[in-house]
């Protein structure tokens, strides 16, 4: 399948963004994930065409970073942080019950069964800076925080009977090539769903709140006292 | 030592993402009151508040933005384009402020980019996220539409002349491009790796021109400084670590999340502020600012934290990332992992840290499985020596620093699974959910 000529106007749209056009070849790949559903010879060429390139060249980039993907991923690609500190508070029992129910390794995708609307793959991922929220869950780059294996397999089967699946902490979850859309640079206007923070976002915050009403309230009460001299020396 | 939230104060705020949101709360005024300074004063500003990187190095900002050379007077465009980058690729392990911030109140980041961007003279500005926080990314680029609408960005920026282009950028999966110059090869699309310097970015650095690559949260802070003023900032923190910062409690605590405090709190504060370690535990080691920071145990529940105290005490203050562990996890798989992860990431530009980051995890795999014998533990420091300080970039170094820690602190723990024929720790032990993982 040759690349479509509004991909092109578009891949030219990103490498226009910048003082020089290669900078938009990260964002042109995730383009091309989009049009594609993966880094394809296809969409190698059209990169380096557009930015006069080698196919070489952008492939030797295409191959670098982990998110360029060179065979299909699901439609909802599963990310299980199995980094340290995930992985003690259940990630590493998390990854494994996935890939036991799904009948997948590693970085496979789960054939899609009868009745399946949608498919899934599933990856172990490094930190994805949400380690308060341990042991998290990403799927198409949202966070599921606070995951347990019985609430990702339901998550997971959720998302393979084409229900709509709610971010713990964002908007509903797009396909994977939507999301590389937008991972291009081309908003989907969805940016005021989801909370602004999560809770543990906020747990400092909170704390303060109550804090300052104490000292507030102990100010008060210790007004008269300070006024009439009987505490001195305080720094 | 109370809390003091700055950047965090208007997480709770309703739709705090938004413009309206933002300049409710008195968002966009620092800018006003940028624009109305010379750009030199807004670096002097910056400068006296004692602003260091938040980004683990923690080197002085407003000293970076001095290192740029003067504009070229021969040529009549002051010489070479400067540029503005923002360094939001969090992904060091332990390490999840960023990313709150950037989701919650994007335009904190944005007033924090422009002025910046005025006081180095900088015309064009791009912020570099990691790939992988999709709506992170989302409301980075709804925001930034925002403030070209609203004659924050674009040409001619509240009447005053001055022009500012904002990119956000995604990454693509690549913890090696947080290191400033492999993220400007990133950004340059090519494989982000780390660059020889000198020349350092500020002489030659994005498309080889006078470049400042700043963390999110040190570039965030910039309005809070300009609006209540250097003093200010320079009147919270230490002499020398001047300021508050955001500290990341995650692991077995009760209640873990973003802490926003003074640089100088100690752990045994914020732990009680968390709620102490969880329910019928005890601490039993922690990383002060990441995995590339060597390990603390209970011994340093009372170093300040900040920049010359966690030095002092033989480790780094990092990004602040206080990942807690407590006595059910083994701490030679906790080694392992983060090894293995430094191996995966390994760039591979350089033979030190290509090479050296697989023979660590196949060493410590093997003590790991209870196989090996106890002068694999000298083998690790031996090859941990000829990594650190003989690396290109700062990756290799990291990747020994829970290791040596480790071993310094835990020797026995290492020679227990010898002697045990394996790991003695019970996985499930460790999880929040240890019932279900064991049914």
């Amino acid at each position: 399948m040759s690349i479509e000529e509004k991909t092109y106007a578009e891949l030219r749209e990103i490498a226009a963004r910048y003082p020089e056009p290669r900078s938009g070849l990260l964002p042109m790949l995730h383009l091309v994930q989009a049009a594609e559903g993966c880094i394809t010879p296809d969409g190698i060429d059209a990169c380096a065409q557009v930015l006069g390139l080698t196919a070489a060249e952008v492939s030797g980039v295409a191959t670098f970073y982990t998110m360029y993907k060179r065979h299909r991923v699901g439609d909802f690609h599963v990310g299980v942080c199995t980094n340290t500190l995930c992985a003690v508070m259940g990630g590493d029992a998390i990854f494994e019950r996935l890939k036991d129910h799904l009948g997948v390794g590693n970085d496979e995708v789960a054939p899609k069964r009868q009745g399946d609307q949608y498919s899934v793959s599933v990856e172990h991922i490094e930190c994805n800076a949400a380690c308060d929220y341990a042991p998290v869950v990403m799927v198409n780059w949202e966070f599921l925080d606070n995951q347990t294996p019985d609430s990702t397999v339901r998550t997971v089967e959720a998302l393979r009977a084409g229900h709509a699946v709610t971010s713990t902490r964002g908007p509903r979850i797009c396909t994977w090539r939507e999301a590389e859309r937008v991972l291009a640079g081309f908003n989907d206007g969805r940016a005021d769903e989801g909370p602004a923070a999560g809770p543990a976002s906020l747990a400092g915050l909170k704390l303060h709140a109550t804090r300052a009403e104490i000292e507030e309230l102990t100010q008060l009460i210790d007004a008269p006292r300070q006024g009439l001299g009987l505490e001195g020396g305080n720094d | 030592m109370p809390l003091k939230p700055v950047l965090t104060a208007n997480w709770a705020d309703e739709r705090a993402w938004t413009l309206a949101a933002y300049t409710a709360g008195g968002g966009y005024q620092a800018l006003d009151k940028a624009l109305a300074m010379s750009p030199e004063d807004v670096v002097e500003t910056v400068k006296a508040s004692g602003l260091r990187g938040r980004g683990g190095a923690g080197f002085p900002t407003g000293m970076k933005w001095g290192f740029l050379p003067p504009p070229d007077s021969a040529d009549p465009h002051g010489g070479k384009p400067r540029y503005l980058v923002v360094n939001a690729d969090e992904s060091e392990p332990g390490t999840c402020k960023d990313i709150p911030l950037m989701m919650a109140s994007p335009h904190t980041l944005i007033e924090g980019v422009i002025i910046s961007s005025y006081a180095i003279k900088a015309r064009h500005a791009f912020i570099y996220v990691r790939g992988e926080v999709l709506h992170v990314i989302r409301r980075l680029q709804a925001a930034v539409a925002e403030a070209y609408a609203a004659g924050h960005l674009g040409t001619d920026i509240h009447g005053t002349g001055y022009d500012l282009e904002l990119v956000v950028h995604a990454g693509a999966g690549a913890y090696i491009c947080g290191e400033e110059t492999a993220l400007l090869d990133s950004l340059e699309g090519r494989r982000g790796q780390p660059r020889l310097r000198p020349p350092f970015p500020a002489v030659a650095g994005l498309y080889a021109s006078p470049t400042v690559i700043n963390n999110a949260e040190s570039i965030a802070t910039v309005p809070a400084i300009v609006k209540n003023g250097a003093d200010w900032f320079a009147g919270m923190g230490t002499e020398k670590s001047a300021g508050v910062g955001i500290f990341s409690l995650s692991g077995h605590v009760t209640r873990p999340g973003q802490y926003e405090a003074p640089l100088g709190i100690t752990l045994r504060e914020l732990l009680e502020l968390a709620g102490g370690v969880r329910a019928g535990h005890r601490l039993k080691f922690w990383t002060p600012g990441g995995s590339s920071t060597p390990l603390f145990t209970d011994e340093h529940l009372d170093v300040p934290l900040d920049f010359e105290s966690v030095a002092a005490a033989g480790s780094m203050l990092g990004t602040r990332a206080l990942q807690i562990f407590d006595e059910t996890v083994c701490v030679v798989r906790a080694v392992l992992r983060w090894t293995e992860f430094y191996k995966h990431e390994s760039c591979g530009k350089c033979t030190p840290c290509r090479e050296g980051t697989w023979w660590l995890a196949q060493v410590l795999a093997r003590l790991e499985q209870g196989q090996g014998s106890e002068a694999d533990l000298d083998l690790l420091l031996d090859q941990c020596d000829n990594i650190l300080g003989r690396s290109f970039c700062a990756l290799g170094d990291g990747a020994t620093s829970p290791i040596t820690s480790s071993i310094q602190y835990f020797r026995q723990e290492y020679v227990d699974h010898l002697t045990h024929g394996g790991c003695p720790f019970d996985p499930a032990a460790s999880t929040l959910f240890g019932q279900e993982v064991r049914a």
